[in-house]
């Protein structure tokens, strides 16, 4: 058996049963998968240990809610040659840049060999952008423009280069990894879940509950103790809260970079309630500490699922209304049509997730694919046109779909007694385990391994902004320069989902 | 003396107007009305700082550009009430220093070596070519309703004469306010509020300048807009007929093109930037439209 199929519900594999192959045979079976649209790469990931580098891949099937999960390895003083699997395909290119920048494992023929999250030679510290080596076209028609990495306003770090001709782009480079939080470190210098969780809340701030969820779920599988009904219920709502708020605050800076101050107003002010209603729920708008593994503090009492119902209600009135009139004022559609076309070959050549893939009809959600909490039968907004519009139509029609899974949930109402959170029950040694979310933006998967002694020994996080990043070089090729702060605005991508 | 007291009035309080008609449309507080006159006096406190790439063209600019939008001012008639200088062909002369403030700030701009401020540079040059045929055209169909090149004769001449005098004039007064939205860099064409260098036209030209010299520049584009919006509510108040309290209604409507232009900014989204050249030309084109009329009309042809 050349790789582990596991149903992603029961995904906990036991380190021993999990074959390793060589690696010509791996990237043989890696390179195939990933030429199959049906699968896509979720992790791809080393862990150190005292012979070597074992390296796991993860690949999912998004028609049988399964994954694929192989590994192979690299040891310390090897000197084989690692063909890339970029080089054939491109989805997995942050990963292997990932690795290669981790563990010094060099990928040949590897085309974007760049590293990830240091903007920079990592072992030279005295090297800056100024050393970074840009993609250059020689031709005296042609100019570059740098944005960044310090932008203004309170917006993360992160630089932008431009190679214009005229005012047309031809091509933008991202440069990322100016924050060096050490998010994964941090998970394996502490094994106090408390700690752990809380950390997961700040992979990407306006992602909290999705990745404190996605922390929750990965000790849940380890520990083998499955979250009751109506907790799974509760944090559904939560997490779709998220997505609500989160959308709709999208929406209004959609309208703030085109200088259109109604529809930017109007949007705002909804966020607000949206939030709020998290807020009303158990006093954090920003959903912090709401989702802790095996249980939770705060289950949803009867009145706060009432002002719940109410406050969706009054926000789906609310959010029609201002989205017929945005989607009709031709003034906003002169912006939104045709603006960062990508198309849904590239899409799904870079791999692209989330939210941003579906509004190019790449139907990737896991809400769908692989349905975890209470999103049986889940069915995805897809759109095709791939364009700003259709980005910024996703965020009403998901939105919308929102409230409505919401609204449904609500009416079950369980009074089922939920168990406090859970830090201290020991989890089982040498497994890896891993879990998927879809959070707003597209697929997260958080994977862990457990060391011999059963302690959380390696957490690696992926962030859907790792993949998407890319589509936004893509969008705005040909584009007008001026339009990039709208397009970067329609697929919103987190900086430190990146960085870590 | 009237006149540019006047046009001094309009020019601070056109901001205010615009923003507070913005905040009511939003449904928010907003800020006060004089709010961006405090502004300007804390600006005006402080010192300057010059990038080192600078050269002296940089320091030149703010000073070249107010001074040029107040000696226009000079010229610019209140209705009835002459300007301060006027000869004939004085139009010419305004639309030269209009030209020359845009030129030193062009210039200004790029001396920084920035290329987002050379962008914007180019912008600017290239709307400034477009709207100079827009600006002639306007008052070339006065000089040919009245026979003078002269602001002060023009408007003293100015009167609701027959239907058609009165559709044409107000074709004009509108074609005036589309032309203050392109010289002040108010959406559709511009967004004065954006933070995204990427997308800014006037406010990127500007971005290096700091303190004082920001201020100078302020004070000369609130200028531009009192002028501009001072001749607009002049040419909308020739074509009615009640010659009491010219100064009154001239005050109403040149408050009432600061609401117009607020309530534009509130509900509509600007242009995308390839697409305000073609903006301007056909704001050009109304104006020729205007001015053929005009000549048709000058023709006498009568038809049997």
């Amino acid at each position: 058996m050349n790789w582990y199929v596991t149903p992603h519900t029961r995904s906990r594999v036991a380190l021993d049963k999990l074959p390793v192959l060589p690696y010509a045979r791996f990237h043989r079976e890696a390179a195939e998968l990933l030429e199959n649209d049906r699968f896509h790469c979720a992790h791809y990931f080393g862990t150190p240990d005292r012979q070597g580098i074992t390296i796991y891949c993860i690949q999912l099937n998004d028609e049988s809610a399964k994954a694929w999960i192989y590994s192979w390895q690299y040891g310390y003083y090897a000197h084989e040659e690692y063909p890339s699997l970029s080089a054939i395909h491109p989805a997995p290119h942050p990963f292997e840049r990932a690795i290669t920048e981790q563990f010094g494992v060099k990928f040949k023929d590897h085309p974007y060999d760049k590293p990830l999250r240091f903007a920079h030679d990592r072992w030279n510290r005295r090297a800056g952008l100024k050393e970074y080596s840009f993609y250059q076209i020689d031709s005296p028609a042609l100019h570059q423009v740098n944005v960044g990495p310090i932008h203004a306003g309170i917006i993360e770090p992160g630089a932008f280069r431009f190679i214009c001709n005229g005012e047309i782009i031809l091509h933008m480079e991202v440069v990322l990894g100016f924050q060096h939080r050490g998010i994964e470190r941090l998970f394996g210098a502490t094994s106090n879940w408390l700690r752990q969780a809380a950390l997961s809340e700040i992979i990407a701030g306006d992602s909290a509950l999705s990745h404190a969820w996605a922390y929750a779920a990965v000790i849940e599988k380890l520990t083998g103790k499955a979250a009751p009904d109506r907790l799974e219920r509760e944090r559904t709502m939560a997490q779709e809260l998220e997505r609500i708020a989160m959308h709709i605050g999208d929406l209004s800076g959609l309208c703030t970079d085109i200088g259109y101050q109604l529809g930017q107003v109007a949007c705002e002010a909804l966020r607000t309630i949206s939030i709020n209603t998290i807020q009303s729920w158990y006093g954090n708008r920003f959903g912090k500490s709401l989702i802790r593994p095996g249980g939770t503090y705060y289950p949803l009492e009867s009145a706060a699922g009432t002002r719940i119902a109410d406050h969706l209600k009054e926000i789906r009135r609310r959010l029609t209304e201002v989205c017929e009139d945005l989607f009709s004022t031709p003034s906003v559609l002169g912006r939104f049509e045709e603006c960062g076309k990508v198309s849904r070959a590239q899409m799904m050549k870079i791999g692209a997730v989330g939210l941003a893939a579906r509004a190019s009809g790449v139907p990737r959600d896991i809400r769908q694919s692989h349905p975890y909490g209470a999103f049986d039968g889940f069915e995805a907004v897809i759109l095709d046109t791939g364009d700003v519009m259709a980005r910024a139509r996703m965020r009403y029609l998901e939105a919308l779909q929102s409230i409505e899974r919401i609204l449904h949930l609500l009416r079950d109402n369980d009074s089922q007694e939920l168990p406090h959170p859970d830090y201290t029950t020991p989890l089982p040694p040498d497994f890896l385990c891993f879990a998927l979310v879809e959070g707003w933006r597209g697929e997260i998967c958080h994977a862990d391994l457990t060391d011999a002694r059963g302690i959380l020994a390696h957490y690696r996080v992926k962030d859907p902004s790792l993949h998407n990043w890319y589509a936004l070089s893509l969008a705005v090729r040909e584009a007008e320069i001026s339009d990039f702060p709208v397009n970067n605005k329609s697929f919103n991508l987190s900086y430190c989902g990146h960085d870590l | 003396m009237i006149a540019i007291l006047f046009i001094l009035m309009a020019a601070v309080s056109l901001t205010g107007i615009i923003n507070r008609t913005r905040a009511k449309l939003s449904g928010r507080k907003g800020i006060r009305f004089w709010q961006h006159l405090f502004q300007v006096r804390l600006l005006l406190r402080k010192g300057t700082v010059y990038g080192t790439t600078a050269g002296w063209m940089f320091r030149l600019a703010p000073l070249v550009y107010l001074r040029a939008g107040f000696s226009a001012a000079l010229f610019i008639p209140l209705g009835g009430y002459p300007a301060l200088f006027h000869f004939e062909g004085d139009v010419v002369v305004f639309a030269c220093l209009m030209a020359l403030a845009r030129f030193f700030l062009i210039l200004g701009a790029l001396d920084t070596g920035s290329s987002f401020e050379g962008m914007g540079a180019a912008c600017e040059a290239l709307y400034g070519a477009l709207v100079e045929p827009v600006f002639f055209f306007i008052f070339g169909t006065l000089a040919m309703m009245t026979g003078y090149t002269s602001f002060s004769s023009m408007f003293a001449a100015l009167s609701a004469g027959t239907p058609e005098t009165v559709i044409v004039t107000l074709l004009l007064a509108y074609v005036i306010i589309k032309l203050i939205q392109v010289e002040c860099g108010r959406i559709p064409i511009d967004d004065p509020r954006t933070h995204l260098e990427l997308t800014m036209v006037h406010e990127v030209m500007i971005l290096d300048y700091s303190e004082f010299d920001l201020a100078l520049i302020h004070m000369g584009s609130w200028l531009k807009m009192g002028v501009l919006a001072t001749l607009a509510g002049g040419v909308i108040a020739s074509t009615i007929p009640y010659k009491g309290m010219t100064l009154l209604l001239i005050f109403i409507l040149t408050a009432l093109i600061g609401i117009f232009i607020g309530a534009v900014e509130s509900i509509k989204a600007r242009n995308r930037l390839n697409k305000n050249a073609t903006a301007v030309v056909t704001t050009a084109s109304l104006a020729l439209f205007a001015f053929l009329l005009v000549y048709i009309i000058s023709l006498n042809i009568t038809l049997d």
